[in-house]
């Protein structure tokens, strides 16, 4: 006879900050995925021409795509912190025989995450 | 799903995670907010995202932002969705569902920018 487990609640990760952040950090993905489309219907849009292109504008600028974008920045941008911060554990770098420091592999990734964002704005940017 | 592919799903996630931690908040932040506010409206001109998008290297770099984005997506989202549906992530309609629309939307965009 096999005992009965009681199958946990959809939303048994509600009310539990850690299970909540860690649930938050799984959905980030829907809005990496979500914003990899938009850019997939982006390409779309250039290839059928001016107008559709110039129409799809319109729509990214539309109020609800507004909220859209800054939940979607938000989701990024915790997913950015999270997954550099989970860098150090990810791989160990040596220096010959030390060991470097957790803390300057996060340094490390958030400046070259700086850098590469300023030359993608300046790339997009400069007109 | 087949346990000696896991590896390969969990590898693109990785490469897909590190790839839109680094990229993916500053295309948001110029492609939809800065858009929709009016920032540098010339850039957004089409003749220059078009002559912008079409340089070969634009072009590599689209497909794999998109290909490793949703790829990224596929795995992470699989568990959450596995969870929810109350079944195990191995369930295959899950797999299905998730890797089958990232490959779509991968086959979508080399189409898509080999055509612009």
């Amino acid at each position: 006879m096999t005992p009965y487990h009681r199958p946990p609640r959809f939303n048994w990760w509600w009310g539990h900050r850690a299970y909540s952040l860690f649930m938050l950090r799984e959905l980030t993905s829907v809005f990496i995925g979500a914003y990899a489309v938009l850019l997939l219907v982006l390409v779309r849009r250039l290839a059928q021409g001016r107008d559709a292109y110039e129409g799809y504008l319109q729509f990214l600028s539309s109020p609800w795509m507004v909220v859209f974008h800054v939940a979607a920045l938000a989701a990024a941008l915790y997913h950015s912190i999270t997954w550099f911060g989970l860098a150090p554990k990810a791989m160990t770098v040596r220096l010959g025989d030390r060991r470097v420091p957790g803390v300057v592999i996060v340094g490390a990734n958030y400046a070259a995450w700086i850098v590469i964002s300023v030359i993608l704005a300046w790339i997009v940017l400069r007109g | 799903m087949h346990r000696s592919v896991e590896p390969l799903w969990w590898l693109l996630f990785a490469i897909g995670g590190t790839l839109t931690a680094f990229l993916t908040p500053i295309h948001i932040l110029i492609g939809g907010i800065g858009l929709a506010a009016g920032w540098a409206r010339d850039a957004f001109a089409y003749d220059h995202i078009r002559a912008l998008v079409s340089h070969p290297l634009a072009r590599l770099y689209l497909f794999v932002l998109i290909s490793l984005s949703l790829l990224h997506w596929a795995h992470r989202f699989r568990y959450t969705l596995a969870e929810a549906l109350h079944v195990k992530p191995s369930w295959l309609p899950v797999s299905l569902a998730c890797y089958g629309a990232a490959v779509l939307g991968t086959i979508l965009a080399a189409v898509f920018l080999i055509r612009l």
